[in-house]
Order: structure tokens, then C-alpha cells, then sequence
């Protein structure tokens, strides 16, 4: 049986920080460089501040990292996929990374693009998992995971084009009527 | 064809809620919709996985990260990195923050009056090795309060976070020390139902790794989620 999960508790920054990092790209890298930036807010519409987010995704081609041994924290050479985020105290947070290919996914059908996050935050005994779609893409409309979800509450998973260029808004509802979608994981 | 969930289910009871409502703070900020029992995709069976060139010999010994040593009762923990099977998990980081020994973290956002050490950050890292042992040193940290309700403390603990080897076998726990009286009523350690889970929480006493005229030894065991036994992949 696995180890219980337990919150972070509210002082977790201490602990987690070296590994963070707010952008993903490295010289050289192929692909669209994109800017994703949110909120997280709580079931009383109040901004999160001490919240944590940890990102992973495929390159542009669609390949998870294998570059396992200086990821994150130290300006790898490589494309990683993992980042730390943490919120600001406006509960914000921006992430500067390129937009990630098709994965493989159920059965061998492409998934359509996709970054996976946990969440994590004082309050939280166990972390949140959800992921950030990209808006327009013909393959949100076939792609297995998005299919699970219902079509009313499929838009929290889609980040929205903002005016900036190559730059999405998703934000984290953690209750209420827009309450983000979050899988058992 | 894939298994859509390639690991295992968590037992019932042994993993908390996100709604705890003696946990005041996951009142608004555990989710209220039902989950969707998510597919395991390759995006969630792979996952950084943190080598040895990331951690320093000094990340793993929290008394030593300063010029003196830090006030308080040294103490030595070890223990395994284990998957359900049993198998150790190797090169996984391990990451530990906790209070000092007066029950003060050195965090901005920490109010307690206990003093400060100028001798102890309180953070420290350590990657397993092939069995997938680690080992730190450490001080024993103070039980601290906190403001969930009247005369609310914490009970002497460490936090861990792990990552084993995918994303879905990501976790952050805490360890607790044997005989601390606080246990019982403190709403995170009891957020988990199953009392078995509860106290592999609890860290034991051990005389193997306790170092003559050094430091107590402390045994702590870590389960990571393990996969599901399926027909061997194409
Ligand atoms: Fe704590």
C-alpha cells in the first residue's frame, strides 16, 4: 500500500524552490515559444499566494524529455518539460515554454496538445491534477482524455488566446461555477 | 492496446480526502465536482526523474549547511524509497523542509515566536541510490502552532516530496516521530482514515543507525504507487 499523501503544508517554498523556473526555453529549441499566464483562485474568489504549480510536457515534436539528470533549476542545456511555478501574491503565475507536439496516447491515437499540472497549496492533502489544452486545434475534438469531459465544463481545460501574440490566459478555479476540471489521478 | 490506467488504485482509506473539514483551510480549496477517472497516458507514465548531478553531498546534511552547528537534538534518517511491489526506486530526489528545533521554519510567512537559528535552513535533498535507500541528517524539529483552531499544534514533523518514476507516482507526505502525544489530535496526520496508513507515517526509533556520542537514528520507509500488473506490453 503507498505512503499517504500529506499537504505541503504552508512553508513548502523553503523546501521546493531550487527547482524552479518560469521559462522552458533553451537556445536552439524547435517549436513555438508561448506564454501561458493565470490565476489561481479559491472557493471564496480570493487569490491563492502560496500555491505551487509543476508543469510537464513533450517538446514540439511530441517527445517527453529523457534528460533526466540535470532538469530543471539549473538552465539545462536541454528541453527539460518539468517546471516549479509559484503564485505571486495576486495569486498569478506565467510560464514561458513552446508549444508542445502530439503524444501518443490511448491505444496509440495522437492526444492533441497538452501540458499536465499538479497543484499543490496549503489546504490541499493531496495534489490537483489537471492539464492546459490549446484553443483551435482540431485534435481537442477527438483527443481521449478532453472526450471524459463534460462538454460544459470542457472550456476550463482550454486556455484562451489573449492579445498578446503566442500568449494564452488559463486560469484555476478550485470551486464555484467554473470550478476547473481535475482528475483522479 | 494500452491499459487506460497502467497504475495501481489506491486502497480505499489510505489516502486522505481533498475535503477535510477539520482541515479548515481545504473547506475552500478542495474541489466540489465530482473527478474524472483519468486515462494513464504516456504524458503521465513518464516524468522527470532527477539524477545525482543535481544533489550535493551538503544537501543531504541539514546541520552542516552553516558556519556553526545548529541548537537541538541531531538525529539520522534513513530508510527506503519503495514501490507497492516492494522494489526499491532508484535515483528518485527526495526533498525534506521542516522547523528548527524551537518549532520555527525560516519562511517569510512564519509568525511563530519561537527564535530563529542562524544555523538551520531546514531544507535538504538527497537522491536514492540503486536499492533505493537515502539518508540524511538532521535536527529533530519543534512541534509548532498554528491557527486551524483554539490551541492548535502541529505535531514534530518533516515533509517529504518525492517523484519515483512518472509523474503518477508523485507525492508529498510528511513523517512523524513515535510517541508524540500530539498525534491524535492533529487533523492532517488524521485526514487519512485507515489507522494502518496513519502510522506508517510514524518514523521508528532505530538503534542500527543511531551513531554513538552523534545522533539518533530514525527508520523511515516510503511507499510509492506501483503499477498495474497487466499482460506484457506489445
Ligand atoms: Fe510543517
Amino acid at each position: 500500500m503507498s505512503s499517504a499523501s500529506q499537504t505541503v503544508g504552508p512553508f513548502f517554498s523553503i523546501g521546493l524552490e531550487h527547482l524552479n523556473r518560469n521559462d522552458l526555453v533553451v537556445p536552439g529549441i524547435a517549436g513555438t515559444v508561448v506564454t501561458i499566464r493565470g490565476q489561481i483562485l479559491d472557493g471564496g474568489r480570493q487569490p491563492v499566494p502560496d500555491a505551487q504549480l509543476e508543469i510537464w510536457q513533450a517538446d514540439a515534436e511530441g517527445n517527453y524529455s529523457e534528460n533526466k539528470c540535470e532538469a530543471a533549476g539549473h538552465s539545462p542545456a536541454k528541453f527539460t518539460g518539468f517546471a516549479r511555478i509559484f503564485t505571486d501574491a495576486e495569486g498569478r503565475f506565467a510560464i514561458r515554454t513552446i508549444k508542445p507536439g502530439s503524444v501518443r496516447g490511448i491505444a496509440g491515437a495522437g492526444q492533441a496538445p497538452h501540458i499536465a499540472v499538479f497543484v499543490f497549496m496549503r489546504g490541499l492533502l493531496k495534489p490537483l491534477y489537471t492539464r492546459i489544452y490549446f484553443p483551435g486545434e482540431a485534435a481537442n475534438d477527438s483527443d481521449a482524455v478532453l472526450s471524459l469531459v463534460p462538454a460544459d465544463r470542457k472550456d476550463t481545460l482550454i486556455a484562451s488566446v489573449s492579445e498578446k501574440t503566442d500568449s494564452f490566459e488559463w486560469n484555476v478555479m478550485l470551486q464555484g461555477p467554473h470550478e476547473t476540471v481535475f482528475f483522479e489521478w | 492496446m494500452h491499459d487506460p490506467r497502467r497504475y495501481r488504485k489506491f486502497a480505499a482509506g489510505t489516502q486522505p480526502e481533498y475535503l477535510h473539514p477539520a482541515y479548515v483551510s481545504s473547506v475552500k480549496r478542495a474541489p466540489t465536482k465530482p473527478l474524472i477517472l483519468l486515462p494513464h497516458t504516456k504524458t503521465e507514465t513518464t516524468g522527470p526523474v532527477f539524477g545525482h548531478s543535481l544533489v550535493t553531498a551538503a544537501d543531504s546534511d541539514l546541520t552542516a549547511q552553516h558556519s556553526g552547528e545548529p541548537l537541538g537534538e541531531r538525529i539520522i534518517v534513513s530508510g527506503r524509497v519503495l514501490d507497492e511491489d516492494g522494489h526499491g526506486v532508484p535515483d528518485s530526489l527526495v526533498e525534506v523542509w521542516q522547523a528548527n528545533a524551537a518549532g520555527r521554519y525560516t519562511h517569510k510567512v512564519d509568525q511563530h515566536g519561537a527564535p530563529l537559528d542562524p544555523n538551520f535552513s531546514g531544507c535538504g535533498r538527497v537522491v536514492t541510490d540503486a536499492e533505493g535507500r537515502y539518508r540524511f541528517v538532521s535536527i529533530k524539529p519543534g512541534a509548532y502552532p498554528w491557527g486551524n483552531h483554539h490551541n492548535a499544534w502541529r505535531p514534530q514533523h518533516i515533509h517529504f516530496s518525492l517523484f519515483g518514476a512518472g509523474l503518477l507516482t508523485r507525492l508529498v507526505t510528511q513523517m512523524y516521530f513515535p510517541g508524540d502525544p500530539l498525534l491524535e489530535f492533529d487533523p492532517i496526520y488524521n485526514s487519512t482514515a485507515d489507522e494502518n496508513a496513519r502510522r506508517r507515517l510514524v518514523a521508528k526509533f532505530d538503534w542500527t543507525t543511531t551513531e554513538r556520542s552523534h545522533a539518533l537514528g530514525y527508520r523511515f520507509d516510503i511507499v510509492l504507487r506501483g503499477r498495474e500488473q497487466t499482460p506484457a506490453e506489445k
